[in-house]
This record gives structure tokens, sequence and C-alpha cells, in this order.
């Protein structure tokens, strides 16, 4: 017997029925194109598993009330774009300053401001992983596919839960709309974390003390007596506002239980990195027409490896690093005007030529045609 | 110093204390108020109890010194972060604290939807018309010609006045009271606890260090005895340049988190 079920749906309806799948049961957010699809269709089927759907009075609202309904014990969710997200930058430092497990799609659309409201972009690599104040890390998933829209909001619900960390997941217009044949999975197969609960009251529950790993979390209501806060605080949730030995702590346990942890978290996609002639660093729909420019490229003779981070932020370094080594040189196509190849140039660091691929507005993908021009372009 | 000196504070992390209230703040009275409507409806402790605070003076009511779930948040959130809370486990009583800034300018908003939804929750903003931890800047509720630390000139905006408003928007019991009050304070605060829908009090405050130096008062007693003077009954007809006090609104609608667990009930099944 199968261990899954075939269904033809929309990205949006993925993205909604996976974070069911992974236990969501609690949703927030607000109106925006191109949006809105996740949040309707949350709104229809959460009641229906016992969750709870709440349109909210704006971005600002929709995030904090999945704050608190995390610590009420919810796997919590919301969804946004370009605009909606900006607004939500505030709180999701207070998320990661508060270890608050969450997840928050943003489908990124023209920007900036108002942009093209309807139409897709990649737009907001930079914002989603440095968009709030201060130091702190999240992780960044993206899905390049309906089908991996579906999988990634369960790994995204997961990796929040495991690193007690807001996980955004950074797709489009593009993607959201999409709609293909997906293969659903039983409930029994998918791989479901839940996060770790303190035993009795007195334990640390924040990081930033001598705990090495991930503290527990506890839930509301059962005699935790819980600090939380968003000023600085040590492990039990105590604030301190001028100790600079206690806020080091605290700011370098947010960063590295990421940092630290890069070899659990970092997933990428990657095909003939050691043979190649040519490389190309591609996420989200541009890989898309990355496999095709591969296909074609090998018709013509043209020798092409690639790394598609799934996993954006962190970043994939040791694949990128791999690829550059073998490369004569490495295109980077993004819908945007040059940010994931800023980072993709900082791997390098020189090892090979490291080219910009830019396309933006009216949500226009990059064609497999323009990358194996791009790729020729190179080459001669 | 023996404990019955002190009965309040099996509701306070002790270790906490003193408070970090200036001296003559009246935040000290306002949280006095609810501690007292605590004990007189028989709690025991504040299990089950959940305090959400955003930023400024009063949110430090609960946060720390509350032996409590705190949730301290960020500046005007505080209900939000209630709503998620109180829709995800409607069995908890959730208290939000927070000052004028807090809740009646930057998080005004979510005031004004968290009253028109009839959510679950009390809330309680002391209103000191003043940005207090911020060195005394003009808030929505300053009076009139006040001179404030960004109002050098006097205050040329009208203030705004929540308790109307939120009545109009549909909470289910508002009340304000000033810290010359506190008895009235305190049993408002104890119905709004009861209440089983959106329940807000305005306690009308002194801020001796940031307002009161400022607009001319020499001490916080004088700041007490003004607003005892100065504030008139809600029944009462001529209310001119007065803090109307007293009762706004009492009455029963459905809550929000209520009729969003009935849904639950009635939808959980229907899947296909």
């Amino acid at each position: 017997m199968a261990s899954f079920k075939l269904s033809f749906m929309q990205g949006a309806v993925a993205c909604a029925e996976g974070a069911i799948m992974a236990g969501c049961r609690f949703f927030a957010g607000y109106p925006i194109t191109p949006q809105s699809e996740i949040m309707e269709h949350m709104a229809e089927r959460l009641p229906q598993v016992g969750g709870f759907f709440v349109q909210m009075e704006d971005e600002l609202a929709a995030i904090a009330s999945c704050i608190g309904a995390s610590w009420a014990g919810a796997k919590a969710m919301t969804a946004t774009s370009g605009p909606g997200f900006s607004l939500m930058q505030e709180n999701i430092g207070l998320a990661a300053m508060t270890e608050t497990p969450m997840v928050i799609v943003e489908v990124q659309r023209v920007g900036p401001s108002t942009g093209q409201a309807t139409k897709g972009s990649q737009g907001d690599v930079m914002q989603a992983r440095w968009g709030s104040h201060g130091d702190y890390e999240v992780i960044v998933l993206s899905p390049n596919s309906v089908q991996e829209m579906l999988t990634m909001i369960v790994k995204a619900f997961n990796l929040s839960e495991k690193y007690r960390v807001p996980v955004i997941v950074l797709t489009s217009e593009c993607v959201v709309h999409m709609r293909s044949n997906v293969r659903i999975p039983q409930r029994k197969v998918i791989n479901v974390v839940n996060r770790r609960r303190p035993k009795e009251p007195g334990e640390p529950i924040f990081g930033g003390g001598s705990l090495a790993s991930v503290p527990p979390m506890p839930r509301l209501g059962e005699d935790f007596n819980v600090l939380m806060t968003g000023s600085t605080h040590n492990e039990f949730g105590v604030r301190y506002t001028a100790d600079p030995e206690v806020h080091r702590k605290l700011a370098s346990w947010l960063v590295n239980k990421i940092r630290k942890n890069r070899h659990d978290i970092v997933d990428a996609e990657t095909y003939n990195l050691v043979n190649c002639d040519v490389g190309i660093v591609s996420f989200g729909v541009t890989s898309l027409s990355v496999y095709d420019a591969v296909k074609i490229g090998k018709q013509q003779g043209i020798n092409i490896g690639f790394v598609r981070p799934r996993v954006l932020w962190p970043f994939p370094e040791e694949q990128v690093r791999k690829l550059a080594v073998n490369a004569n040189f490495i295109i980077v196509p993004e819908m945007n005007m040059g940010q994931l190849v800023l980072e993709v140039e900082r791997v390098v660091t020189g090892r090979c030529k490291v080219a910009r691929l830019n396309k933006i507005g009216g949500g226009e993908l990059i064609t497999p045609q323009e990358i194996l021009s791009a790729v020729k372009e190179g080459i001669n | 110093m023996t404990k019955t000196e002190r009965p309040l504070h099996i509701y306070l992390r002790k270790e906490t204390l003193p408070t970090a209230f200036c001296p003559g703040c009246g935040l000290g009275i306002v949280s006095g108020c609810f501690l007292r409507a605590v004990q007189e409806l028989g709690f025991e402790d504040l299990r089950n109890f959940v305090f959400c605070c955003g930023i400024g003076c009063t949110a430090w009511i609960p946060s720390p010194y509350y032996k409590a779930d705190t949730l301290h948040v960020t500046h005007g959130r505080a209900i939000p972060v209630a709503l998620g809370v109180k829709v995800f486990r409607p069995e908890l009583r959730i208290v939000v604290f927070g000052g004028d800034g807090d809740l009646a300018s930057i998080g005004l908003n979510h005031l004004i939807q968290a009253a028109r939804r009839n959510l679950e929750i009390t809330v309680i903003m002391a209103n000191n018309m003043v940005y207090g931890m911020t060195g005394g800047q003009l808030a929505p509720t300053t009076p009139y010609g006040a001179r404030t630390t960004t109002t050098p000139y006097g205050n040329i905006e009208c203030p705004i006045d929540i308790a109307e408003l939120l009545t109009s928007a549909g909470a289910s019991y508002v009340a304000r009271w000033t810290t010359a009050h506190p008895i009235q304070l305190k049993e408002s605060i104890m119905k709004a606890i009861k209440t089983d829908g959106f329940a807000f009090i305005e306690a009308v405050s002194q801020c001796p260090t940031n307002y009161g130096r400022r607009v001319g008062f020499e001490s916080p007693v004088e700041m007490l005895k003004w607003f005892k003077d100065n504030s008139v009954e809600k029944e009462r007809k001529t209310k001119e340049g007065k803090i109307v006090v007293g009762e706004f609104v009492e009455r029963q609608r459905p809550g929000f988190a209520g009729m969003m667990h009935d849904r639950k009930r009635s939808s959980v099944g229907s899947e296909t």
C-alpha cells in the first residue's frame, strides 16, 4: 500500500495542510496579497482539527498573538507578504529574544513599499535574516515546489520546536500560486518534533546560562511562574537592563544555538559539484529554471553544477565552497538586484569568479535561456 | 515584621522588592488595589492568572513583581499576545497592565479591537497623562495646554477619553477611578476580574517625577488632592473640565474565546 495520497493542490493549500500535519493549531493573520489563500485555507481547516484561526487587526497583532499562543502551548503560524513582513520585524526579534517557537511564512512580492502587490519576487532574502534589530539568528527555509512547500512547513515547525526559534519560510507569489500533484504522506510516516518541557519549576528555561543545549519551554498556567521578557534576561527570565555580561551571554547564545548547529540545520540540493565547469547557486522558484538550464546545457556540452539552498539561513557554506573549488565561475540568478550573491561572494572568497543574474519587476521569472546565456557569456 | 502585616506579599516575588517605581508614584496604589481585589475574591495565589504587559512603567507592575506567569512583550502589543493565550487556553485568567502610552497610543488599535471582540481579559490602564519612563513626553491623554518635554509651549492636542471610547467599542465592563479612589478602584477591579468578557479599568494615576513636577505640583500628595477635588462621578450633570469617574458600562455579551471554543466543538469531526 502506498504510504501517501496523491492530491492536486495549490502551493498555498499545501502550505496550510503541511502546517496542520506538523501540529499547527493556532494561526493568526491579516489579509495581504499574495498570501491570503494560505489564511483562507487555515480559516476553513483549523476548526475541523480542533485548532484556532484568528484574523487579527494588523500584522503586528498577528505575530504577537502567535507568540502568546506559543507560550500557551500551541504550535503557531502566521503568513504574510512584503509590507506585512516589514511590520512583523519587531516581534520576530521578540520571538528570537524569548526563544519562542513559531513559523512565519513570507510570500515575497515586488517591493519596496507597495511595489507590485500581485507579482512575485525574491527581494526579501536579507530582510529575512537581518530584519529585526540587534544580534540574533533565525532559520530561513525556501521551497521551490508545491510538494516541497508541504514537507518544508513540517520541517520548519520541527526546527522551530527543536531550537526554540522563529523559523521563516521564505517563499514567493509564484510558488504559493503554483498548482501541481502533491504526495501527501500518511500521518504515521511524518516526523513531528515537539518542544521539550521542563519537569519542575526552577529549571532554567532560557539559554545564556550554563546550559549547552536548548532549554525546555514551560506552558503557561502550570505553576512555573514564567518570567518572559524581551529585555535582556538570565536563564530564569530575570531582567538585567545594564549588566554587560548577562547580555553578552544571552546574545551569544541566541546566535550560537543556530551557528553551532549548522551541521544539523543546513540543507541544500546539490548537483555535479565536483565535475562541473560552471556553477550556479539559486533558490526558490528561480531554481526551477536552473534545472532546465542544466539539462539544455548538457545537450550543448556545457557542464553545469549547482547548489540550491533549501535552508537559506544558515547558508550552505561548505557546499558552495566545494562548487567554487571546481567551477570556473559561479552565477547567482535571483529575482532581486543582488542579495544572495553577497553571501556567495563572502563564502567563495575569490576562489572563483562570481557573476550576478538579476531580474526584477512584474513577477517575471528568470528563464532557463537567460541562465544559459549568462553561462555562455561567462565561458566566453 | 510578621507575615500578617504585609498580607499582599504572598502574591509577590519578594526577592524583586523594593519596586523600581519613583517615590510617590501612583503605580503602587494601582498594584495594591489589584492585589487586594484578588485577595478579596478569595484567590490564595496567582495560579492560573497570566499577566501580559508591554513597555512603560505600568508594564512593570506584574513583571517582575508578581509571582505568576508574566509575558513582558513589545510596546503596545500586550493585548494581541493576551489574545493568543486566551484563545488557546480559555481556562486561564488574563490580565493586561499598561500605561496610557502603551495602550492608548501605540497599542490603541488592539485595545479597541479587543473591546469590539469582547475578548475575555481584564485590562488595567494606569493613565498618568504622560510618557513617564522615557522622561515626560506628550501622550494622547495629556491635558490640553500642559507643558511636557515635547510640548514646551503647551499642548495643543485634545486628550482622548479611553473609557468612553471602549464603552462604544463594545466592552462588557468599563470603569474609571483615580488613585485617590482606592476603595472604588479595588471594587471595580473585582468586578472586572469576574466579568466574562472584555473588562477595562482606567486608573488615573500620578507621575510626580515626569508630569507633576513639570506642570507645577509640589508633591505627589498635592496631585492626589487635585484628583480628589477635580473628579466628578459619572452621574453628575456638570462635568466640564473634570475627571469623570465611575462605571461606564456593565453588560453581558458573548465573549470571543468562548464563541471560538463553541465553534470548535461543533466543527471537530466535520473533516472529510
